[in-house]
């Protein structure tokens, strides 16, 4: 017993230090050794006679095994390695970590999930291990999806970017340049220096030099163009969120002339309501339609959230209609009031977790990746507005709200029940902000002062869009929202905001009732 | 007590300018806080009754600086129906301008001993900032905290009441210049120190800021300046002006039909109140010690205006009373149950709006038993065309 211990020990410490030695000759002369030489029909046998080997005395046997064991590496060769792990000491286990991480990619490379495979490619090619070019080559010949493909093709040709062979270095230059791959620049740029440094250890060549010029101003007119389409998008993405908050503030404000200041924390409210839908989700139904939560909850944030605003509108607004300036104390004090009970009530810092189908995202081009969650609240605030739309001209209610909107004494007069409708559009509102508290839910922290972040924003949004059209909430929500991302490289985000600020004070000048300002005579 | 400055029956909001005639009230009060409190500091031993601390006479001389920014929000919110949300702003810049006075003062007893002061040496700043030179002089750090402020409501007045920019989008625009200022004087490189603010003070043209005597001080010129502003205020609503000022909160287009330019009075009114708050700056930072970007904020400037719907908006003195009252609760408040402070002002915001529109001094107006029993009496509905 005691014996076989002690054996295991050796066979672990032999293993490690040829494992050690293998590599740090492996750049050098893996190009002699013969890899077609393993029949693949006996490959098993093959390996197990190898990892017996690995016990052997001969230090040039133990490299051929171990060279053969990483190139027909499978799931029983990691088995094995486990098993001759097991109980082995820390060193060893660090100086096998390598090639354990380089068999697990390698296999990965054949993995269903095509996350999976993408992943393993992306290691590969930042391993410097030029023994996978080979591999890499192989599973893109046969891959299906294109950014996969792309991840493996890119990782080929960064390892052989630092090979030997010129001629198989200008390709991979080109290659690179050619799949404009943003990981590459430094690799590129760094061998540029070399070449042209004409550092000794390396044969400046003109081809290769070439190739990696053209490689580089290729990848970095690229770049350009996507840091274009990164920052649109970016924009796009912050005027939706800008959009979908400021939506509900605008509808109250059109019809009641009234700013609603605790339309931040109505999204809080729907932030928690989010969260406390994933908790329940959680405790009460089974994991399987755990994802799920989140379409539930997007439901439920514009019911709590509206019930919330209908309570607010029955024991504060109401009582003050005609007194915006009061109404806008009166419900900053409710927002003073909301956010300590969420503290109280929640603490300071809890989060969503975003459901498995809206986390990662999507490739676009080389080098513009577009997450999911902001995708998302594009979609959900392009789908508000389009359901605004329908309830203002394809309902009764909305045919109501406008008339009240347009003229509050003549409506009255044709019995429309101003108050009513009041409340009502009051709820909805405020709905609309527990909507967009739950897309909020995606991209920060559930916490009390959730609804504080981009509030003034948005009041601004509505203050520029002007009172009684949406369409100036939209494009005040996207001209602020661009603005900001476009002005933030140059001026920086506090800088930014100040300029924005100021061109919104000098754009009142022109329009001092906001974009599309009703004209007539109860436009003052 | 009945405060019996002025004998209509009408609330303040109807428009009737009250509280317009100081009479024997106001000047017990101005001898109390003038002479009785600083002599109850000086004279009693500290174990008698009638003892006024130093730490209790400094907080009022805080109060009483944030009651002259009160008077100027009153001036433009109440008298005028400005509501402006950015007041913080002006009462910061001239927080900063006595502050930055005050680092230079430090010297060489700064914790690096360097001229410098201390935040400038951690950001690893040279050479002091060209804007920074004249606040080697008091009287340069005093006369710009009182005409920045006004140069900048000027400025924005101009900007903003000459497009006719009112009401909700006046609230908003002058709340979104609360946050820029609060943005940009929490950046490191506007060498204002930060997050941290200015603070770590030592001395006041050459007096000891750690003396009681200076604080007493101080505390005797804070008082002065809010009776002078009291006075200044209160000549500019017995005018001819503060007519125009009244006719613009209760009618801004009969005004400017009758031949009146209802914006150049707004600058005006709205470039005093900004002066009053630079002030108030001015008298908080050596009594308090420390200026931050965190109290000139949009929640400050919040608050600042609820100290004076608390007093009751449209007279003077209840500027006033709101501002020491609210702060006062405050700090009790604070000081005691940390956690309930936000409730009971959101609960104040709530309730001076829908209850007591008029606020303390409407409050003790009512205090008769048929003005009480109309207060049981719902309210009748406010107009429907009072929109704005």
């Amino acid at each position: 017993m005691a014996l076989s211990r002690v054996r295991t020990g050796i066979v672990a410490l032999i293993f490690a230090v040829g494992l050690c030695q293998s590599f740090s000759v492996q750049a050098t002369d893996l190009d002699t050794v013969n890899f077609s030489s393993v029949a693949s029909a006996t490959e098993l046998e093959d390996m197990r006679a190898r990892v017996a080997r690995l016990a052997g005395e001969d230090a040039a046997v133990q490299q051929q095994a171990l060279r053969a064991l990483v190139e027909v590496g499978d799931v029983a060769t990691l088995d094995r390695l486990e098993q001759v792990l097991e109980n082995a000491d820390r060193a060893t286990r660090v100086a096998v970590k390598p090639i354990k991480t380089l068999l697990k990619n390698k296999l990965s490379l054949t993995s269903n999930d095509e996350a999976v495979r993408r992943a393993a490619a992306s290691d590969l090619g930042a391993s410097g291990q030029a023994v996978a070019v080979p591999w890499l080559e192989a599973a893109a010949a046969r891959e299906p999806q294109y950014w996969v493909r792309y991840a493996m093709e890119e990782s080929a040709a960064l390892l052989s970017l630092v090979g030997e062979d010129p001629v198989a270095r200008a390709a991979a230059a080109r290659t690179l340049g050619e799949l404009k791959s943003q990981n590459a620049l430094p690799a590129l740029k760094e061998l540029a220096q070399q070449l042209s440094g004409g550092a000794g250890a390396l044969n400046a060549n003109n081809l290769v030099r070439s190739a990696v010029t053209t490689a580089i101003e290729r990848i970095e007119v690229w770049s350009v163009w996507a840091g274009v389409f990164e920052t649109l998008f970016r924009a796009v993405s912050l005027s939706s969120i800008l959009l979908i908050m400021s939506l509900g503030l605008a509808i109250v404000f059109g019809l009641m002339g009234v700013i609603n200041m605790a339309h931040g924390e109505l999204m809080m409210v729907g932030a928690y309501a989010t969260f406390m839908t994933q908790e329940l989700f959680r405790a009460y139904l089974p994991p399987s339609i755990f994802d799920a939560y989140f379409l539930a909850s997007l439901p439920i944030a514009f019911l709590v959230a509206g019930a919330f605003g209908l309570f607010l509108e029955a024991t504060v607004i109401r009582f003050l209609y005609g007194h915006p300036l009061e109404t806008m104390l009166a419900t900053w004090g409710v927002s003073l009031v909301l956010i300590q009970l969420a503290r109280v009530l929640f603490g300071d810092l809890t989060a969503v977790t975003a459901p498995a189908w809206l986390r990662g995202g999507a490739q676009m081009l080389a080098g513009v990746y577009l997450p999911y969650n902001r995708l998302f609240i594009i979609v959900l605030s392009i789908v508000c507005v389009v359901g605004i739309y329908t309830v203002l001209f394809c309902s009764n209610l909305g045919l109501r709200v406008r008339a009240v909107t347009q003229n509050r004494n003549m409506s009255a007069c044709l019995g429309i029940p101003t108050r009513t409708v009041d409340a009502y559009t009051f709820a909805f509102g405020s709905g609309l902000a527990g909507l967009a508290g739950c897309a909020l839910t995606l991209v920060g922290n559930v916490e009390p002062g959730l609804g504080q972040n981009y509030i003034v924003d948005s009041f601004m949004v509505v203050v520029t869009g002007g009172v009684g059209k949406l369409a100036g909430t939209i494009v005040a929500a996207l001209g602020i929202g661009s603005l900001n991302k476009f002005l933030e490289p140059s001026f920086g985000a506090v800088y930014g905001k100040v300029l924005i600020l100021g061109l919104v004070l000098l754009f009142l000048q022109l329009r001092p009732s906001g974009l599309f300002a009703v004209k007539g005579r109860h436009a003052d | 007590m009945r405060i019996s400055w002025s004998n209509t029956s009408h609330p303040a909001s109807d428009g009737q300018p009250i509280g317009v005639r100081p009479n024997g009230v106001f000047w017990l009060i101005g001898l109390f806080l003038l002479v009785i409190l600083p002599t109850l500091n000086v004279l009693p031993g500290e174990d008698s009754w009638l003892y006024v601390s130093d730490f209790t006479l400094n907080r009022f001389g805080k109060f009483l600086a944030f009651a002259i920014l009160a008077l100027g929000l009153d001036l433009i919110w109440g008298y005028t129906g400005i509501l402006s949300l950015g007041q913080g702003v002006f009462f910061g810049i001239g927080a900063y301008c006595i502050g930055m006075h005050l680092m230079l003062t430090i010297g060489s007893e700064s914790v690096y001993g360097s001229a410098l002061p201390d935040f400038m040496v951690w950001n690893q700043v040279k050479e002091l900032p060209v804007f920074w030179a004249p606040f080697h002089s008091f009287l340069a750090a005093v006369g710009l905290g009182i005409l920045l402020p006004m140069l900048s409501a000027w400025i924005f007045g101009l900007l903003a009441f000459r497009s006719r920019i009112k009401g909700v989008y006046f609230a908003i625009i002058t709340q979104a210049v609360a946050l820029s200022a609060w943005l940009v004087f929490n950046r490191n490189e506007t060498n204002l120190g930060g997050t941290n603010g200015l603070t770590d003070f030592k001395q006041l043209l050459g007096f000891r800021l750690s003396e009681p005597g200076t604080q007493r001080m101080l505390y005797v010129v804070t008082v002065l300046a809010l009776g002078g502003a009291y006075f200044l205020c209160r000549w500019i609503i017995q005018s001819r002006t503060g007519k125009v000022l009244l006719a613009i909160r209760d009618s801004e287009q009969r005004v400017l039909f009758s031949g009146y330019s209802p914006a150049n009075y707004k600058v005006f009114v709205f470039v005093v109140s900004a002066g009053l708050a630079g002030l108030a700056g001015l008298l908080y930072v050596p009594q308090v010690g420390i200026i931050t970007p965190g109290q000139i904020g949009v929640l400050p400037s919040l608050e600042m205006v609820i100290w004076v719907a608390v007093g009751g908006r449209g007279t003077l003195v209840g500027a006033i009373i709101g501002a020491i009252s609210v702060n006062f609760g405050r700090s009790l408040l604070t000081n005691y149950f940390p956690e309930l402070w936000p409730f009971f002002l959101g609960g104040l915001f709530i309730a001076v709006v829908l209850l007591f529109p008029d606020g303390l001094v409407g409050l003790m107006r009512y205090m008769k038993p048929d003005a009480i029993r109309s207060l049981l009496v719902k309210a009748p509905r406010a107009q429907d065309e009072a929109r704005p």
